[in-house]
């Protein structure tokens, strides 16, 4: 008998010759089922009384079968989510150079503040008068938000970049709309480089998209996005390093292009880690910009807590602010959580999230920014700028550079010219990466450049760290090169599961569990 | 008599009498990898040169497929929404995506010829 993961239940199983050892285990790192395959209907680790004999007033409603809940003994239940957390991959278990999304420096101290009590235990909904300190940490925040991008005002509560992208974009048609243009300014550009959330955003918020081309050297031309303006025309959405890892040389031109039109400049702000403390969106022209507290001060994905995604807003945008925020009067603060309590000449256009946003992001984040200071927060910026450039300089004999004209911010970009004839992908380089201890790179992304890969490693590796990483990279790439095939076009070999079938996945996916039923061995 | 005609996007156009069909060529499919979704237009809307038509996305990436001429949708391949892999198996047959009634046969000039694209596509 097999049971339904394949996998043996008794000695002399076939299954038990697909794998290299008899559980499929290999050594420590063991093979975790769901837990609805681990537990049992009968069992429960825990005693609950019989319930006294009560009425029912659900009539038909009551439920009479098995719920299928599955039962665990304490220990069961303690190594399942033990062995799950030790499947984690993230920035304390290794590079992961994804983005600062995933690689952002990650100070245990910010953890140790949302943990205070104060922060941890509040509830939105206790009395205003019981959280002065937690209003203090978002009017903080906010002011240092505020000053690291040079604009007058920010709405904290988005509670991540594509939500704050909403946000911003929502302050943008409100502000159409209190002109008496919602009829006609309903075209927003997107340049072909951009994240695909920019587009998506656009579109749900009403807006129709056009995409403005991307100049041979990855940055977007002035004269291109001035060709696409008209009066149709309601904003740009446009990121800042962009995604090819370059600082757009003409951002304050198109800004001003986009004003004289009468139209916004929205700034995807995914990549303000690489310029804070050294260039400050609010005199680059910038109308709104989300940034993502998890990617630009402290808790990557993968390290503990959510994301947030405040959004600064200019002069022109400042009035439309959703609620709730804390307005300031005399010296005295107060919390404003509906329209009718705004402040003259304020029109916020609704609400983005239930209650206040990551409280406990707040936190880390300002306690990163008060452990680091100014000089620290602008030395972030320039490690990760310099880990990013070592990096390409020590693959670039090797690998292949898209734009070697541009300097790099962040991130080192690669194509796969370098590939070419030698049967191996970008995606076969990736999985090689997985047997070597790595988390790939991100990939076939930016869309623009051919058989992308992008590397972030951000201020949080050493030099040491960063040889080992080129080293790695290095070996791979020659044995690419080398005809050594199968290290990649079967790769990973050492993961505890093998290549995915990502068509398969895709084409036919399983989206529902089903209660395993033992299967009878093949017939041989 | 029908002819082939191909964009720089990698969309052909087959024209027999006033109607074309429409799909992506052998090359955009190559480059594309495996294609899982493919969603195409209602019948009777029409295409403006250049405009998006359909939407292909594959297990690398999501990509618009234009409108090589402007005209009314006829007809559409119901069957690549259950056999995606239509696409990337006979793309110019049975991978076909729609079908296009012109307005303007005139459109078609600027557009490349066989060995044209062949040759365009040599470039790339």
């Amino acid at each position: 008998m097999l049971n339904r993961q394949g996998r043996p239940t008794q000695a002399g199983d076939a299954a038990a010759e697909r794998h290299e050892t008899f559980t499929g285990n290999r050594a420590l790192q063991q093979i975790e089922p769901l837990i609805f395959e681990i537990g049992h209907h009968e069992t429960t680790g825990v005693d609950i009384d019989k319930p006294a004999p009560f009425k029912s007033r659900l009539g038909k409603h009551a439920r009479k079968g098995e719920i299928g809940l599955p039962g665990l003994s304490e220990p069961e239940a303690m190594r399942h989510y033990v062995r799950l957390s030790q499947k984690n991959y993230g920035i304390d278990t290794g590079l992961f150079p994804l983005g600062s999304c995933t690689m952002k420096h990650n100070a245990r101290l910010n953890e140790k503040m949302a943990r205070l009590p104060g922060f941890s235990d509040v509830h939105p909904l206790q009395p205003l008068s019981t959280v002065p300190g937690a209003l203090d940490v978002m009017l903080e925040l906010a002011r240092y938000l505020m000053t690291l991008t040079g604009m007058p005002a920010v709405a904290l509560s988005p509670k991540a970049g594509a939500h704050g992208e909403a946000c911003g974009m929502m302050a943008i048609k409100a502000a159409i709309e209190a002109k008496g243009e919602a009829a006609t300014r309903n075209v927003v550009l997107v340049p072909e480089s951009a994240h695909g959330t920019n587009p998506a955003t656009a579109a749900l918020i009403g807006f129709s998209v056009k995409a403005v081309p991307a100049r041979p050297d990855g940055t977007v031309a002035v004269e291109d996005v001035k060709a696409l303006l008209g009066p149709e025309v309601a904003a740009i959405m446009l990121t800042n390093p962009n995604t090819c890892g370059i600082f757009e040389p003409q951002i304050v031109e198109i800004a001003a292009a986009m004003h004289e039109a009468g139209a916004y400049f929205y700034c995807d702000g995914a990549n303000f880690n690489a310029i804070v403390g050294k260039a400050r969106p609010g005199d680059l022209g910038v109308d709104a910009m989300h940034i993502n507290l998890h990617k630009t001060f402290s808790t990557p994905h993968g390290g503990g807590g959510p994301g947030a995604g405040p959004v600064v807003l200019s002069e022109r945008l400042a009035p439309f602010a959703p609620v709730p925020f804390i307005h300031v009067e005399n010296g005295k603060s107060r919390l404003v959580e509906h329209k009718a309590e705004a402040p003259e000449g304020n029109d916020p256009f609704g609400r983005m999230t239930a209650f206040h946003g990551q409280m406990g992001m707040y936190v880390r984040a300002l306690a990163y920014m008060l452990s680091h200071g100014s000089d620290g927060m602008k030395q972030a910026s320039e490690d990760a700028v310099l880990n990013a450039n070592y990096i390409r300089a020590g693959l670039a004999d090797l690998m292949s550079l898209p734009f070697p004209d541009h300097p790099s911010m962040h991130e080192a970009l690669f194509d796969d010219e370098w590939l070419k004839g030698t049967g191996v992908s970008t995606l076969d380089f990736a999985k090689a990466m997985i047997d070597e201890g790595y988390h790939p790179m991100t990939v076939y992304f930016p869309l623009v450049v051919h058989g992308a890969m992008l590397i972030e490693p951000t201020e949080s590796e050493s030099k040491a760290s960063l040889d080992l990483f080129i080293a790695t990279l290095r070996d791979l790439a020659i044995a690419a090169k080398g005809n050594d095939k199968t290290r990649f076009t079967a790769a990973p070999h050492h993961a505890p599961i093998r290549r995915l079938d990502e068509t398969r996945a895709a084409r036919q996916p399983v989206l529902k569990w089903e209660k395993p039923q033992p299967v009878a061995k093949a017939a041989e | 008599m029908s002819e082939t005609r191909y964009t720089k996007d990698h969309e052909y156009i087959r024209i027999e009498g006033d109607t074309g069909t429409v799909g992506i060529s052998d090359y955009a499919q190559g480059q594309l990898g495996d294609v899982v979704f493919v969603e195409l237009p209602s019948i009777g809307k029409a295409l403006s040169k250049g405009g998006e038509a359909a939407v292909v996305e594959s297990v690398k990436a999501a990509s618009e497929v234009y409108a090589p001429v402007s005209g009314e949708v006829v007809a559409v391949n119901n069957e690549l929404e259950a056999a995606p892999g239509t696409v990337n198996e006979d793309p110019a047959g049975k991978g076909w995506f729609l079908k296009i009634k012109l307005t303007d046969a005139a459109e078609l000039d600027g557009l490349m010829s066989e060995a044209e694209y062949q040759d365009y596509v040599k470039s790339l």
